[in-house]
């Protein structure tokens, strides 16, 4: 088993508390693991991405080679385009459609979405509306875009779900219980457009 | 036990379970969560290590040294640049050498993610003629501090462990030991006049440093760090240094049969270079992180017939941090297939938080410029260095700690009015002070404007050492009480700020503007922690 991933988005949308969830399950599962960060200057409203690599093997580089990601996770559509060169011929790409608007020349969004839909395996969803309907507030918009990329990780839901519950357990109950249920909105989304589109 | 552990974690982690009794520190990406972590460690644990931040890199250097002359283990760490603050007492480290295990972690950051060059610290390590380690993987960094410190001890002399940014700020899993080693007992330097160095003692000391050169070498070809591997090829080789390896054997097949000699402890291990060249190296690339040092120390260490590539010759980048994808050239392989890049993507610059008090203090700056013909602001080194870029493009200078208060001085020497200094809090007491003191003793027509957000944000929030005391810095420095002014950037305060900065722009002498609010980042984290408290 073999994954590599790029999380995208912009500096404080939260990329790397999804890669904390898969690393926890990763490593439930034994898998190894290398994980590279963007701290710094970047994180002020700049574009970040972390390159996440799980593998039964061990991993020599930290850094995932152009053309060489299974998949691109990302919370803001045009950060998920930002990395393309890194996806793989078959690689998907996992992103929310909500822009996140800091900059005064955001391109036109519907374009944006386009050129994500161009690329064959891909998965557009809105995160916020998602768990917004799931009863989970605004910051467990990260937990749906985890939930959607599930079914492309290789770990088993249950396993992840069980890593959501761990690493959210020191914050009570109830906020476990909410980022699951944003969770399995993202997991059902995913699995929807999956059936839609295969 | 294993822990999933940022390289800089895996420092921390593994000089607490070294038997560390104190970390010195400035806040510096990509070094700061390795003082962070051994802050949450002691917090935690209750373990009895200094780990308070410093100043800056030079008085963190010298505590350490201190600490080390009374027998205890020291860290000291910081970004690459702040090696270039802490030379003078780094370099005459060297030469003390030390009592208790002292080991100096620079964090350098080729290709620049967030600094303002991309200097390589191993030319330090060279500089001071002490031994120094690169760690190529999060595992060899937790390792490396147990065995540096020992080192440390039984070579009497400093060790500069140097990290880059993929190194500090990638995670992967660590096996760590139980419990830390207990710490050094207190004790006095066998021969105290190691640390006095007058000409006499300094001589002896140097000519011992210079005599220890060859042990530091076989420490290089002994200690298991550095491998040598004879290839079935061995007419080609390849000399990696710290991660660098790692990006070779993403691409390396077995089949190519290089010889492969991996290097993450200096001096450079002579014995297996010589090997190499024996074995029938004929070609050596040489793929290391960061600037060609090892490329050009082998040129004088090979025979000339052997043809050495890297980075000089543009078999490899000549700038910018190493990537799977920029070997492969160098190794003679095709690029994977990729994609086409999406032309639709633009930039996202990273900006200045909203509503934070530097936007507010430079949009009373600017409007305050503009009544002037040629204003000149000279900046530093902080969040508020993004005033340079849109919207606000409100900064003329920015080189390096401290510069905003001394460049203005000179450009107000040069008859430049007015000459403005933006300087953050931390930035300003970490090396601003003492240009202060020269503006006030020439009584240099300048305006100090220090932007206080109470933190070092740029960093993530670290506390900052002059927190409550500025204007009582700024008067004991000698600048006139009525000519230090104290504003809350806050739209609503817009006309007061720039009535301020109007008055002491005018004003023919050496005069400070304190901004002060506290970072929107700061200020977040504590109003939830008083919410759950």
């Amino acid at each position: 088993m073999k994954k590599d991933i790029i999380l995208a988005g912009v500096g404080g949308q939260g990329i790397l508390s999804i890669a904390t969830v898969i690393g926890e399950a990763a490593l439930q599962e034994g898998l190894y693991l290398k994980q590279a960060e963007v701290h710094g200057m970047s994180q002020r409203g700049g574009d970040v991405q972390s390159n996440l690599r799980l593998s039964s093997e061990p991993i020599m580089s930290d850094l995932i080679p152009k053309g060489g990601a299974d998949l691109i996770i990302s919370l803001e559509p045009m950060e998920a385009l930002r990395y393309i060169e890194y996806l793989s011929p078959e690689g998907w790409i996992v992103s929310s459609c909500v822009p996140f608007l800091n900059i005064p020349d955001y391109p036109d969004l519907e374009a944006v979405l386009a050129r994500i839909r161009a690329h064959k395996n891909h998965v557009l969803l809105d995160v916020d509306a998602l768990a917004k309907e799931a009863g989970a507030p605004s910051q467990a918009a990260n937990m749906v875009l985890l939930g959607a990329a599930i079914p492309m990780l290789g770990i088993e839901y249950d396993k992840m779900t069980a890593g959501v519950a761990r690493i959210f357990a020191r914050k009570g109950e109830a906020v476990v219980k909410t980022n699951l249920a944003a969770v399995e909105a993202g997991f059902r989304h995913s699995k929807r457009s999956h059936l839609v589109e295969s | 036990m294993k822990h999933l552990l940022l390289g800089d974690e895996a420092i921390a982690q593994g000089a607490i379970d070294a038997g560390l009794s104190g970390v010195y520190a400035y806040p510096g990406t990509p070094s700061t969560e390795i003082t962070e972590y051994i802050q949450g460690a002691v917090s935690r644990q209750a373990l009895p290590i200094h780990c308070r931040w410093a100043t800056n890199e030079k008085t963190a250097m010298e505590a350490a040294l201190g600490m080390s002359y009374m027998g205890k283990r020291a860290l000291v760490c910081m970004k690459h640049v702040g090696m270039n603050v802490c030379a003078d007492a780094f370099m005459n480290a060297a030469i003390t050498g030390v009592n208790g295990g002292l080991i100096i972690v620079a964090a350098d950051d080729p290709s620049m993610h967030s600094s303002q060059n991309e200097q390589d610290s191993r030319f330090y390590a060279k500089f001071a003629m002490i031994p120094c380690l690169e760690p190529g993987n999060q595992q060899e960094a937790y390792d490396m501090m147990a065995y540096g410190f020992a080192m440390s001890e039984r070579l009497k002399t400093p060790i500069l462990l140097r990290v880059t940014t993929r190194m500090a700020h990638s995670r992967a899993v660590v096996e760590t030991a139980d419990a830390p080693k207990e710490q050094n007992a207190m004790s006095m330097p066998e021969n105290v006049n190691h640390f006095i160095l007058l000409p006499a003692f300094a001589k002896r000391n140097y000519a011992e440093l210079v005599a220890a050169q060859p042990r530091f070498t076989e420490e290089s070809e002994r200690a298991g760090f550095n491998r040598y591997v004879r290839g079935d090829k061995p007419e080609k080789a390849i000399v990696t240094t710290g991660i660098a390896y790692n990006y070779l054997m993403e691409n390396y097949n077995p089949a190519m049969g290089c010889s492969i000699l991996r290097v993450t402890q200096y001096p450079l291990p002579k014995a297996m270079i010589d090997r190499m060249v024996q074995d029938g190296a004929k070609e050596i690339l040489v793929a290391e992180e960061g600037q060609p040092i090892v490329e050009e120390l082998l040129r004088g260490m090979v025979p000339s017939e052997v043809v050495i590539k890297g980075r000089l010759t543009g078999d490899l980048p000549r700038m910018g941090e190493l990537t799977p994808d920029s070997l492969r050239p160098a190794l003679g392989l095709a690029a994977l297939p990729t994609r086409e890049k999406e032309a639709i993507v633009v930039g996202r610059p990273p900006a200045l938080c909203q509503g934070c008090g530097h936007r507010d203090m430079y949009a009373a700056l600017n409007e305050v410029a503009r009544e002037y013909p040629a204003p000149r602001i000279f900046g530093d080194i902080g969040c508020y260095t993004l005033g340079a870029l849109s919207p606000f493009h409100a900064i003329h200078a920015c080189v390096e700690m401290g510069a905003s208060v001394t460049m203005a001085k000179g450009a107000a020497d040069a008859g430049q009015h007015p000459a403005i200094a933006v300087i953050g809090d931390s930035t300003f007491t970490h090396s601003g002070m003492t240009g202060l003191l020269d503006c006030v003793n020439a009584n240099a027509n300048v305006v100090v404007l220090i932007s206080d957000n109470l933190t070092t944000g740029m960093t993530g929030g670290q506390d900052s050492a002059g927190t409550g005391r500025l204007e009582q810095i700024c008067c004991g420095l000698g600048v006139a009480p009525e000519h230090v002014r104290v504003v809350v950037p806050l739209p609503k305060n817009m006309e007061e700020i720039k009535a301020v900065l109007r008055e002491e722009i005018n004003y023919p002498g050496t005069s400070v503007v304190i901004a002060r609010r506290e970072c929107i980042q700061t200020l977040k984290r504590h109003l939830k922690a008083a919410k759950r408290s």
